[in-house]
Order: structure tokens, then sequence, then C-alpha cells
């Protein structure tokens, strides 16, 4: 058989099934890291063969707040910090669902940061992909509890000097079963990220660095996006399941990117009927599984 | 729909008020509770998280207030009855998301026993005094439905009421009680199944790719359930029929008048009063909750000295019963309003009074139900 | 009838509220009247002083809050200080022999006291003490029929219990009726 290739162009997005065309043109900025970050996600889902009909995304506020309108699945667009919250209670009612939380780090590790640690601790069965572009984007560049120290925001004009938080050793230490970090040049090896942390069984949790150019590196003189994205390749270091205390951010330096945890724990639903059938015995009937209407 | 007899606990019962609002919640079919502890309303998670595991229902202690909310939304979303209790600085956490409740029409009750505010206040003793917080509590323009039970009976079926309103306006629903009727411990008749009636969720009958959130020209959308391909979405922003942010004056004019017209166009279905001795009365009390309780001897003192007064009750407090205030104003020649705060209900009474009659505040700052000698003071003012 | 109010005070961990709660359900579930408790919450509520008040009426209880109590049960001498003042004329007070020391008996105040901590050690639990003072109080009080007391005692009690605190519930009931009699008969 002859393999002929033809150039073909084509109007329509190869990921338009996942997508609410309707809505599209998106808000984000050109060279944003997000669209990268959501195709990677319609790559996962289309990776794990699992019924569309039964997932669904949860966003808080911000720029990656917006990622839940964009995508054609049962979506939610909550408040400010609120989504992991609200994700667990949609979890809880549908079981029988995959419940993906897509944020960003101000809304999931800033207002949203209790609720993190909280539901990481009581290991709920949902994925939590968190865009981190080290600034408050949607409000206008201000300094977020990810922004290196010395980066300039609009609202550390002098450079930071507050500690950020390291995300995956955040969501390790507080429970998590799956941790991995990459950059939004790692589309591949994201989308991956993606399909295994859905998998999972328990609080997943994957990282992505993405670009923030019209505020993150204007404000702090690094180039266009394009810059950034060069930035990563020549400064990224792939090291799995490295030591979670060596991993943070510092401004401008190294990244170290790669899947650092994947391990097994009961996940809540598991704890509860488990712990329940040993106090009510055959009186209990395990809970989950049900659509809802039971 | 009938409620379900697996949980229904048929039979009298001698409980204090935070349990009955639980066997209220449960005998409706509230299957998802988040809560935080917060005196005085700790008891009513309690009871629900010792009832729930053999009946199919989760309880979740959450992390707070905040995230409480949040959760018993996702859940309603996920197709469980849900709902959460608090008190004063709880519901001040809440109103974030009692907001996104409203905006998203989700159904689900939220219960505050309120105690002695602001701030900690008085954690372990009565108030009225956040009737105004739950009106208006959560930023923007909105209408609620809010409920006052006046013991642990009515505690039990308000909590049914609100979450039959609920579903039949798609919204949140408050029950506003204190820590009175929470704590105290009377008889509580729990009906047998078949007599307790519940309004179920109406969800959508098109099918997926035809049906929105939020249907055009309709006051009271159905629902869509998730997981069933509707792939629908919905969002705290401001947002037309299909659920999508439409940034606006247009389309937040179109989007918050259905809000309020929801309530507003129904507030002669919602509306409850309980009236007594109104008829040829020339003043008359109007109170709510607890309150409606504690007058009841100063009026009947006032009655057998010959005065002539009645009493109304708000059932509903929230919306305001405008309608009969109105009316009344033009007949009696004063209204009383008594409410343990310094005023907030009365200020409604007053507006709607408009300066047809004379209107008096019997309030205080909480702490104590009202001495029905102070309830007589102001009645006899009233005559004078 | 017009209202009673009760009054039961004592030391957190005497039972002081469940005792509340067992005369309350006697009379609402067990006797047809109303009655309404409320109690003393919060940490003032714990360690030391506690008490409940029932309001017993024929009628709707609507004021819930005890102001002057025809019958004080106390179980404590702190507890019966406290509100000793606040008894009505002509009141009754039923007391813990061995722990409160009443003083005096003015306004008429009928007073019963009964051993209620050496019955209930005997019976082998301490803890039974309230259940013993309120087989006194049922036997001194003609507030309601001693049965329906008892069938509160039974509905009331943790599930495995019940046998202990009715015998517990008899053995007050019986000493008092026993007390009663002597007061009769001196007379």
């Amino acid at each position: 058989m002859s393999v002929e290739t033809t150039k073909q162009v084509s109007d329509e997005h190869p990921m338009e099934h996942l997508l609410r065309m309707d809505r599209i043109p998106h808000i984000w900025c050109s060279t944003c890291g997000l669209g990268t970050t959501v195709r990677a996600l319609a790559e996962a889902l289309e990776q794990l063969e699992i019924d569309h009909d039964k997932v669904a995304v949860v966003s808080g506020i911000g720029c990656t707040g917006r990622v839940a309108g964009y995508l054609k699945l049962d979506s939610f667009h909550t408040t400010h910090g609120r989504a992991v919250p609200f994700a667990m209670g949609l979890h809880i009612a549908r079981p029988d669902m995959k419940v993906i939380v897509f944020s960003g780090d101000g809304d999931l590790v800033s207002i949203g940061g209790n609720h993190f640690i909280h539901t990481a601790r009581r290991n709920i069965d949902i994925t939590v992909i968190c865009v981190n572009n080290f600034i408050y984007a949607m409000t206008g560049g201000q300094v977020a509890p990810t922004t290196p120290i010395r980066a300039r925001s609009k609202t550390t004009p002098y450079g930071n000097y507050e500690t950020p938080f390291n995300i995956p050793l955040l969501a390790a230490s507080s429970g998590a079963v799956y941790v991995a970090r990459w950059t939004a040049l790692h589309v591949r090896r994201m989308a991956m990220s993606f399909a295994e942390a859905i998998s999972k069984r328990g609080f997943s949790l994957v990282e992505v660095i993405a670009p923030c150019s019209t505020l993150y590196a204007r404000l702090n003189k690094l180039g266009t996006g394009l810059s950034l994205m060069k930035f990563y390749h020549d400064n990224s270091e792939i090291r799995h399941g490295a030591d979670l205390n060596d991993i943070a951010i510092d401004y401008q330096s190294k990244i170290v990117v790669g899947k650092f945890l994947d391990v097994e724990k009961p996940t809540y639903l598991d704890a509860l009927n488990h712990h329940n059938a040993g106090i009510f015995g055959d009186k209990y009937k395990p809970y989950g599984g049900g659509n809802g209407s039971d | 729909m009938k409620a379900d007899p697996q949980n229904v606990l048929t039979g009298a019962h001698y409980l204090d008020g935070n349990y009955a609002i639980a066997e209220g919640a449960i005998a409706a079919g509230c299957k998802f509770f988040a809560g935080y502890p917060i005196t005085p309303s700790t008891e009513i998670a309690e009871r629900v998280s010792r009832r729930f595991p053999l009946i199919g229902g989760i309880f979740v202690q959450m992390e707070d207030e905040l995230a409480s909310m949040a959760a018993i939304l996702g859940a309603s979303w996920g197709g469980k009855k849900s709902m959460s209790c608090t008190s004063g600085p709880g519901f001040s956490l809440m109103m974030e998301n009692f907001g996104l409740g409203i905006m998203l029409e989700t159904p689900c009750v939220l219960v505050n026993v309120q105690r002695g505010g602001p701030s900690t206040g008085l954690p372990t003793l009565p108030g009225q005094a956040d009737m105004m917080q739950a009106r208006w509590g959560s930023h923007g323009d909105y209408e609620v439905i809010a409920l006052a039970p006046d013991s642990p009976q009515e505690g039990f079926e308000l909590t049914i009421h609100a979450f039959n309103l609920s579903e039949k306006y798609r919204m949140p629903v408050l029950l506003m009680t204190d820590e009175c009727v929470g704590h105290m411990t009377e008889k509580v008749i729990i009906p047998p199944p078949e007599e307790i009636e519940l309004i179920e969720r109406r969800y959508t009958d098109k099918k997926p790719g035809e049906a929105w959130p939020y249907q055009e020209n309709e006051l009271i959308s159905p629902m869509l359930p998730v997981g069933e391909g509707y792939k629908f979405h919905i969002t705290g922003l401001t947002h037309d029929y299909r659920g999508y942010p439409v940034i606006n004056a247009e389309a937040q004019a179109e989007n918050v008048d259905r809000l309020m017209a929801k309530v507003k166009e129904n507030v002669d279905d919602l509306t409850w009063l309980e009236e007594k001795d109104v008829e040829d009365a020339e003043v008359v009390v109007v109170s709510y909750g607890i309150s409606s309780r504690v007058v009841q001897p100063a009026i009947a003192k006032a009655r057998e000295e010959g005065i002539k007064v009645g009493q109304i009750k708000m059932v509903t407090v929230w919306p305001f019963p405008e309608k009969r205030i109105r009316e009344l104003a033009g007949k009696v020649k004063a209204l009383i309003m008594v409410e343990m705060n310094y005023g907030q209900v009365y200020l409604e009474m007053d507006r709607c009074a408009a300066g047809r009659c004379e209107t008096y505040i019997c309030g205080h700052a909480g702490g104590t139900v009202h001495d029905p000698g102070s309830v007589y003071s102001t009645i006899k003012d009233a005559v004078k | 009838m017009a209202a009673t109010e009760i009054r039961i005070t004592g030391l957190g961990g005497q039972g002081v509220i469940l005792c509340g709660y067992i005369i309350g359900k006697a009379a609402s579930i067990y006797n047809e009247q109303h009655a309404t408790l409320t109690q003393s919450f919060g940490p003032e509520a714990r360690g030391s002083a506690c008490s409940a008040q029932v309001i017993v009426s024929d009628q709707r209880v609507l004021y819930p809050y005890v102001t002057a109590p025809q019958i004080l049960v106390a179980m404590s001498n702190d507890g019966y200080k406290k509100y000793k003042d606040t008894l009505a004329a002509e009141s009754i007070l039923v007391y813990e022999k061995d722990l409160v020391k009443p003083e005096g008996g003015g306004d008429g105040v009928r007073m019963f006291g009964i051993p209620a901590t050496r019955f209930a050690e005997e019976l082998g639990r301490k803890i039974v003490l309230n259940i013993v003072m309120l087989g006194f109080f049922g036997a001194v009080t003609d507030l309601m029929p001693v049965e329906a007391l008892r069938k509160a005692v039974e509905t009331s009690v943790p599930a495995g219990t019940e046998e202990l605190n009715l015998k517990a519930f008899d053995e007050g009931y019986e000493y008092g009726v026993k007390l009663l009699e002597e007061s009769k008969a001196s007379t």
C-alpha cells in the first residue's frame, strides 16, 4: 500500500466535538498557555475512551476559571476559590462521573487554599488541573501565592519578597495520590499526565506552568509568550519521582517537571464504605454507583 | 410524591428544634449535608450524621462554611437534595455561595439558627438579628424565600416546606430559626410517610442538544441532569438562557429580572400568615418565629382588658407580606412589630404602612426572648 | 391546671438534662400534656453548675423560660444555692440529702430529701442517681401518673440499661411513697 501525503487545510478544529464552538473566539490573549492546556485535556479525554457524557469540569474564577465555559462537557463556572468544594459535592452526588477541576493558581491555592488541602486530605476522587502563570492575570497582574521571589507584579512593583507555594509539595503533603507538573510546552506529556490523573482513583493534581505574556512577561520584561516557551524549553528538567522539597520554582531558574507521586490510598468513599460496613455490617448498603436518583 | 418510608420516623417524639429540623430534612429526602460546627446549630449536623449512614445519605463536615455552601450546590446539581445549617458567623461566610445558588438557580436548603450578634456575639443565646442579612446578605439584587418556625414541630414541618419550595422555585430557601427554638425540646409529631407531600425536582423532557439550563421565556425552567449528555454550562456570571456569560446591561436586566420575578410573581403562593382576632382589631401585633409565641400572653392580657388586639404570625418572612400589611394599615390604628432585634423586619412593615397607621417596634438586642410585659406595654402605648 | 414550672439543677455529668428530658417526655408523650424543656448551654453549662427547665401545662406553653419554679430538683448544693431564691411560694424542693443542705423552709416550701447517691451506689451504678431522683420526684409531686414517668424512663435511657434504670426509678419512688406516708402518720 502506497502512502500519499496530501496537505489538507481544514476549518474544523480537531477537538471540535469537545469544545463549545458557539463560544469561540475565546477571551484569552494570544500566546497564553491556556489554549494549549485545554487542548491537552481534550487529547487526554480522547485517549481515555471514556464516555464524555460522564465527565464534568468545574472552574473557579480567573483566566483559567473560564475553561469550564469552553469545554463541551457538563461544566460549572463557580465562585472564586470554591471550585474544589463544589466539585466535591458534585462528585459525591455522582460518583459514577469523572469530575475535573480546572482552575488557576490564585483560585486554587490562595483563596481556595484551605479547600485544596482539605480535599486532598480526604482523598476525594477528583482531578485538579492547576494552571500556574505566577500572577493574577484576570484582575490585571497582581502578585500571586506562586509569584517567584524578585518577580514584579502590579502590587509588588519593586519585586516580590514573599515565599511562593510549591504546589506539588502542598498537594502531596496534604494527601494527594497523584502529583505531576509540566509546562505548557510539554503538550504530549501533559496530556498523558491528565489521562493518568483522571484514571487515578483519589485526589490527583497536575500543575501546568503556563506563560502569561500580557502581564507576567511584560511586567518582568521577559519578552513574548514565545520567549517564555523558549525559556521552558531551555530550563525544564524532567525528573520523575523528584524529591518534592527540591522542586520549588525560583525566578527565571530551572523548572523541575515530571510525575512526582503516584501511590494508592483508599478514596474518601472507599474509606466511608469500608468503615461503615465494619460498623453496621449487612445493614449498610455501600454508597456510590447511584445516578443520583436513589 | 410521598415521602420515602425509610426516611420517616413516624410517631410522637420529644425532640429539640434542631433535631426536629434534621428529621424534617431527612423526611424531605435530603441525602447530602455539608456543614461546619457552630453553636447553636450543631445538633442538626450531629443528628444528620447519625441518621444518614443507613439511609444512603452522605454527611461531610467541611473545612469551613464557604466550602459547605459550595458543596451543597455541587451536590444539588449532582441530583441530591442537599442542605447545610449554621449560625451568624457561618451565615456571613455562606452568603458568598448563597448568591451563586441564587444565580445558578439551585435548589437547596440553608438553616440559620440565629444567635446574638454582631460578630461572635452570643453563641448560646437567641437573636433574630440576621433577618436583613437573610434578605440582602449576598451582594447584588435578588429575592429570597425565608421561613421562621416557632417550635420544634414547625421546625420539622417548615424544613419539609423549605425543601418543597426550593424545588418548586428552583432556588435556595432559608429556614431562619433561633437558639431558643433550636434548643427547646417539645413534642414533635412525625406523620406517616404517605401524609408527607414532597415536591420533586423537575427535569427537562427535551433531548440533549435541544435543552438549555434556562429555557427562553420560562420563569422557572426545568433543570438539566448531569451525566446524561446535555453537556450544559452554567456560570455565576450574568448569563443568557443558554447559561453562557453575557456581559452587558441588557443581559443583566433579563437575568436579574427573572431571578426576582420568580419570587415577586408568586408572592401570594409563598405568603403564609396565621392571623388571630385581626378582623375587629384596633392594634395588630406582627411577629415571626419564637417571638410570635411569646407575644400571645401579652395579647391575651390586653384583650381581657377590652383592648382590641389581633395577631399576625409570619411563617414566611421573605418575601414580605406587603399586600396584607398595606391592607391592614388602612384599617387599624397601629401595627406593632415584635422581633429580637432593633427593628429589621419592622422597616418593611413601616414602609408598607406608608404612614396610614402608626407603627411600633418592640425590639431588643437579643440574648433572651421578649418578656411578655414589654409587649403588653407597647400595646398599651399604641392604644393611648 | 395552670402551668407548672420545674427547675432541675446539679453538676455536669449528673444527668440533669436527661432528668428534665424525661419529665417533659412523660408529660407530653405519655400524659397528653404540653411540656417545654429548655437548658443552659455553653461553657458555663459544662463542668460545674448546670440546669434544665421544664414547663408542664394542659395548654400550649407560650413563654418557654422558667422564672419562678413551683418545683426545684436539686442534686448539688451550688445549684440549690443559686436557685433557692427563685422558688415560688408554696413550692416543692426535691433534693439529694447527702449533697444538698437546705436552709430553712420559708414561704412554706415543702422539702423532700432522698439519699439518691447511696441508692445509686447500692445498685452498682452511681450514674443512675438522676433516675432515683426522678422516681422520688414522681412520688412526692403529683404532677402526673407515675406510669407516664416510668415509661419515659424506659424509652429514654440507653438501650440495655432499661432494667437497671427502672429499678433505680422504683427505689426512688418507693422511698418517696414511704416518706409521704410517714409524714402523714406524724401529722
